[in-house]
Parts: structure tokens; sequence; C-alpha cells
């Protein structure tokens, strides 16, 4: 589904990608781990399209599309979804209407009718159980004034609408407390399928225990320095990040 | 003699200000027309505004004028059909409609008022029924001392409306004030002045507008004198969405009495240059102001708002929040003054002036101005001036929702909260059509 071959990529002088090679099939869950400042963050904003980062060199292959050649509305349609670490509030845009036109958009795409309101309102009801999202809360300008759980629950309340092919939850974690991970975890796990993959970018192992992944990379200094499954988050979480950097330094 | 600031424009205005005289035909010795010629004089004495006068800064409307309008111009003859005057109308705004074409009351496309409680006539007329009325509040807000184009409207006042509402009287329907000029043959060139008197306890909403028709230039000077007594409540929009042949000043001159509320609407959309000077008195306790401004610019028009509101008593509330969006090479102007004099004790006064700017060509100067000498107030006033958010940008655009797209949700939504305000649902409508046609470009 997803190929990424030395993906190298930098923020105005500054390199912070140097070679990620990663592949994902249909069906998997990876997570990216690491220290602060490895990259992770970055290698999601990438995927994504943020326009901030240049990519300066490598390729990334989307479903046999060039991820790189589009742009970040364009790869949303393709069925790539980010979830955001910070969620932006936007002023005067309930979430209802920006769902609205995000998920026609996406149809028209697709080349689908878009949704008529009664179908779409069905749709929403159904999806906000999912993540235990209150209808008061769609109908408020975009995440303006949520709570952290709030934002984030909101975050996967869109992945739910969208249906993504490829969900990249970036530090979904960050912030909730036991419950509202849960919920989070509770819905990410409920949208698998054998036709979609995820990627969970995540500085802790705690997230994992709930989304519990097939592979587990760990990113440093730009590059994936060791890749293994789930057990590796155990031994991290145990460890600490240093015996990967030291064994990293000593080869880089 | 010395040359004044605008020179050209008072040698062409002199010879109009004589025919005007004889025009009026034994009315040229009345109080009103007194006041007429005071402010004539001041007009040829004092010029127009030179390119340094700190109020005029960043618009130099003598120029434009001098180099736009040919002030020797006579009107030409007018056909204008009802094609053309509902071309101009707010759509499925239900109101009680004055039609002006060339500053000239069109009884077939006016509505007639025979409401109980309210006057609504043409100021030419209200000066010659009622001429102690009309001079106990004419050019008492307004100064032409002040204002070259207040100077330059006093002087030719005669077309405009007046509107008288009495006490306790609730004027459901808003007045709409459609100012047509046929701009088709020739320039066209006036001032209109209105004077709206409301009673105590009474309500009224008062809408404006003002267009050119054809592609010749226009430039159109109107004064509005508001007066509201204890416990009125007035709202006036102005909505200037002309050619960008047009050249326009407005003067809107509000004094406020106790308890009364006031609200301003005032929404550019196009037009050549535009000059907003909006100015609120609150001469007693209780009073409350809104202030609502929106400006959506495109092409090179250029808009000034100008803005001052004087808290002289206690005990009172004003609310600015104006909104700017540029784009091409427009240029948007706000200055806004708040005065919290001394005895203004108490006095809660908000000012909010907030711009996008679309391309590196565009351009807005805004500058709040605050001066208190009460030691008891709560005020702020704030501006802020950038581009779109990237970052919300982005994240719209990460859900799948094209960039044309995104840019135009933000806009829109970055001027929601002033289109909230207007209330009434027709201009919302209005606002939020042209906003979106021309956000879809």
């Amino acid at each position: 589904m997803l190929s990424i071959k030395n993906l190298q990529a930098k923020i105005e002088d500054k390199e912070i990608l140097r070679g990620i090679n990663l592949e994902v099939k249909p069906g998997e869950v990876h997570a990216i781990m690491g220290p602060n400042g490895s990259g992770k963050s970055t290698l999601a904003s990438v995927l994504a399209g943020r326009e901030d980062y240049e990519v300066t060199e490598g390729a990334v292959d989307f479903l046999g599309n060039d991820l790189l050649d589009m742009d970040a509305d364009e790869r949303a349609r393709e069925g790539v979804f980010l979830a955001f670490q910070y969620p932006v509030e936007i002023p005067g845009v309930s979430t209802t209407n920006f769902m609205k036109t995000a998920i026609n958009q996406v149809r028209e795409h697709r080349g689908e009718k878009p949704l008529d309101a009664v179908s779409f309102l069905k749709l929403m009801k159904e999806k906000m159980k999912l993540v235990d999202i209150d209808q008061s809360l769609l109908s408020r300008s975009l995440n303006e004034g949520f709570s952290g759980g709030e934002k984030k629950r909101n975050e996967i309340f869109q992945m739910a609408m969208l249906e993504p092919k490829l969900a990249i939850l970036d530090e979904t974690d960050s912030g909730l407390d036991i419950d509202a991970l849960k919920i989070v975890a509770n819905g990410v796990n409920t949208l698998k399928s054998k036709d979609n993959a995820t990627i969970v970018v995540t500085h802790y192992q705690r997230l994992l225990d709930y989304i519990v992944p097939d592979y587990v990379h760990v990113l440093y200094k730009g590059q994936i320095v060791k890749s293994g499954t789930k057990e590796l988050a155990l031994e991290l979480e145990a460890k600490g990040y240093d015996w990967i950097k030291e064994a990293a330094d000593a080869t880089i | 003699m010395n040359k004044l600031v605008g020179q050209s424009i008072l040698d062409a205005l002199t010879g109009h200000f004589e025919s005007f005289e004889k025009s009026l035909n034994g009315q040229s010795k009345s109080a009103i027309h007194q006041v007429r010629r005071n402010a004539f004089n001041t007009l040829t004495e004092k010029g127009f505004p030179a390119p340094k006068d700190e109020e005029y800064k960043f618009t130099n409307l003598t120029k434009a004028l001098e180099k736009n309008i040919d002030f020797n111009s006579e009107t030409a003859d007018t056909s204008i059909d009802t094609a053309q005057i509902e071309s101009v109308k707010i759509k499925g705004l239900d109101a009680i409609n004055l039609v002006f074409v060339n500053g000239v009351l069109s009884s077939e496309y006016s509505d007639t008022v025979t409401l109980d409680g309210i006057t609504v006539s043409t100021f030419d007329e209200a000066s010659k029924n009622t001429p102690d009325l009309i001079g106990d509040h004419f050019g008492k807000q307004a100064s032409f001392e002040d204002d070259a184009f207040v100077a330059l409207n006093t002087a030719f006042s005669k077309a405009g409306t007046f509107i008288q509402v009495a006490a306790n009287t609730i004027i459901e329907k808003p007045i709409a004030l459609y100012f047509i000029g046929d701009g088709t043959k020739a320039q066209s060139i006036y001032n209109i002045r209105n004077l709206t008197i409301v009673g105590k306890s009474a309500q009224v909403t008062v809408i404006e507008k003002f267009d050119t028709l054809g592609d010749q230039k226009s430039f159109t000077n109107v004064v509005n004198e508001i007066s509201l007594d204890e416990n009125a409540q007035a709202t006036y929009f102005k909505i200037e969405n002309d050619t960008e042949n047009a050249y326009h000043i407005s003067n809107v001159n509000v004094s406020q009495e106790r308890n009364s509320h006031f609200t301003a609407n005032t929404i550019a959309l196009s037009g050549a240059m535009v000059r907003n000077n909006l100015d609120i008195k609150l001469n007693s306790e209780g009073c409350e102001a809104h202030m609502n401004g929106l400006y959506v610019l495109g092409g090179k028009t250029h808009v000034d708002n100008h803005t001052v509101v004087d808290h002289t008593k206690p005990n009172a509330y004003s609310n600015e929040l104006y909104k700017g969006i540029m784009d091409d090479r427009s240029k948007g102007v706000f200055n806004g003054k708040i005065f919290v004099r001394q005895d203004a004790q108490k006095t809660n006064a908000f000012q909010s002036n907030k711009n996008i700017l679309l391309t590196n060509d565009a351009t807005v100067n805004t500058k709040p101005q605050l001066e208190i000498w009460a030691d008891d107030v709560k005020c702020s006033h704030g501006c802020t001036t950038g581009q779109l958010d990237p970052d919300a940008l982005f994240y719209l655009q990460a859900r799948g929702i094209k960039k044309e797209r995104a840019r135009a949700i933000l806009l829109h939504a970055f001027a929601s909260d002033v289109i909230e305000n207007l209330g009434l649902e027709a201009v919302q409508d209005y606002v939020e059509e042209i906003i979106t046609e021309r956000l879809a470009k």
C-alpha cells in the first residue's frame, strides 16, 4: 500500500529525515517510535503533504501513485488521513459543515454523488457514537475551546467519517487521560480492516497497549534505526531510548 | 491670491453654487441657506484636504477627484428602466423603498409611506415645509468647519431624505434608500443630505446604498445626520458595492441621548475610492453604540474607514469590530478613535480591526487611537494584519478539501462574526452571496 524509499526532507536548511525506508501493507498497523526531535512528526507531516517541508530525495508510492507529486488535499482524497498532534482551531467553521464539504469533495473525487442532508446526518450520528462525541460539540467552531481530549476525539471522528485507506496518527495519545485514550483507541480499532493500514506515531508505549501494532520502528536522527514487533515497544518502555541511541550513534 | 488645494474643483463649484442659489428662488434668504452659504465660504477659504492632511494621509481624495471627476460637467438627461433599478436592490429585503435617480426622488419607483408616527420626505421638501425643524438639526452634528467634504455637501444640500420617527413609534420595516446615479452618458456627480430624527423610545432601521449605472465615472458625497432621543434605537446600514469608477464619500454623524442604542453596519465591497467617516457622540448616560464594518476588496479598490466614538458621560458602552480582506492591488485604511472624557466614568469601550492580505500588492493602513481622560473605565483596542493562517489551510486540505475551497471557507469564517452582527437576513444573504462569488474566482 505504502512504500517509502530513501525519503529525505528538510525544513529551511535543517535536514530532518535522512533516508527513511518503510513498507506498509493493507491490514497492518505500524508504530513509529523515537525520542523527541527524531523526526517522527516530520515524517507524518511529509506524508500528509505539508508544504513547509522540502523533500530532497527519495520516493513514496501510495497504491501505485507517486504520493509526493500530489497536493495535500489530493492525498487526502486518495485516502491518506493525518490525525494531527495539535488539531488547529478554526473559528467560524463548524465541524459539521467542514465535514460535509470534505466528504463531498472526497465523494466527488471517487465519482460518487454528494451525500444529501439526511444521509449525511445519519452517517454522522453513527460515527459520533464510535468516539462518544456530542452533536453540540460538532455544531461549534472547529476545535475552538475544545479540551485536549475533545480535539483528539474529533480527529478520530473525522477519520471515521472519511474512512481513509491509510491513517497516520501523530502523537494522538499526547495529553489524553486513560479514559479518553481508551475511547480514541477503541475508535481506531473499530475502523481497522484488512483493506486499510494505520501508522501510529508515538513517544510512549502506553497507546500501543490499546492499539496493538504489527511492527514497531524506532526513528532516530531521521532514520529508522531499529525495527521489530510489539515486544520492541515494551523493551523501549522498560529501558528507555538511550541504548538505541548509543547503538545507532556507534554505527552512524 | 494663493492657490488652494483642489483649486480647479473650487473654480468649477463656484459657478454651480451661483446657479444653485438662483434656482432656490426666494428661499435664498432662509436660515438654512445661510448655513449653506457659510459652508461654501468655508470651503472656498480652506480648500480641499492636502496630501499631508493627517485625516486624509492614506487617501488622497483631492488628487483622485481632480484627476477623475469633471466638476464642470452638466447632468445629462436620464433614462433608467425598471430592470436597472431592480438590479441594484437587495434581493428579498422587505423594506420601505425610496429610489433616487441622480439625487432626485423617483415617485414611480418609491413606496409611499402612510404609517402613523413617521414622516418621510425629501430633504428639499422638509426644508421648505418645516424650515424651523430642519434648521434645528441641519449642520448641528456634521460640522462643515471640520471637513471639506461636509462643507461641500452642506453648501449644496438639497437632495436627500428627511426621516422623523415620533416618540414611542416602532417602525418594523427597514427604510431602504437607493441612490442611483446614471453614468451611462455622462459622469454622475451629486450630493445627498439625509437627516434622521428618532424620537424618545422610537425605533427605526435605515439602509443606504449607492450605485452607478453605466461605465462613466461618478462622484457621490453623502452626509447623514442622525439623532437619537432618550431610549431610542436606530440601526443604520451602509452598503457600498458600486462600480470600479465610483468615488464615494460618506459622513455619518450621530448624536445619542440617554439609554439610546445605535448600530452602524458599514459594508464596502467595491468601488474606485470610498471614504467613510462615522462619528458617534454619546451625550448622555447609558448609551450604547455598535459599529460593525466589513470590507472585502479586489482590483484597485481603495476603502478608507474613519470612525470616532466620543464618550462624554458615564456608564456608556461602545463596541467596534471592523474586518477587511484585501485582494489584488486593493487598499484598505482603518482609523478608529475612541475618546473617553473625564466625566465618562464606568465607560466600556472596545475596538478591534482585523485584516487579511491575500496578495503582496494589497495593503492596509490601520491606526487605532484611544484617548482616555477618565480613570475608572474598561477599554481595549487592537488590530491585526496578516495572511490566511497556513496551518488552518493545511488542516482543511488534509481532509480532502481543495485549496481554493479551503481558502474560501477560511475567509468566510473570518468575516462571519461581522456578517452575523448585521442581523437583517436579507442583507446577510446579499453580502454572503457576493463574497462567495468573489472567493470562488
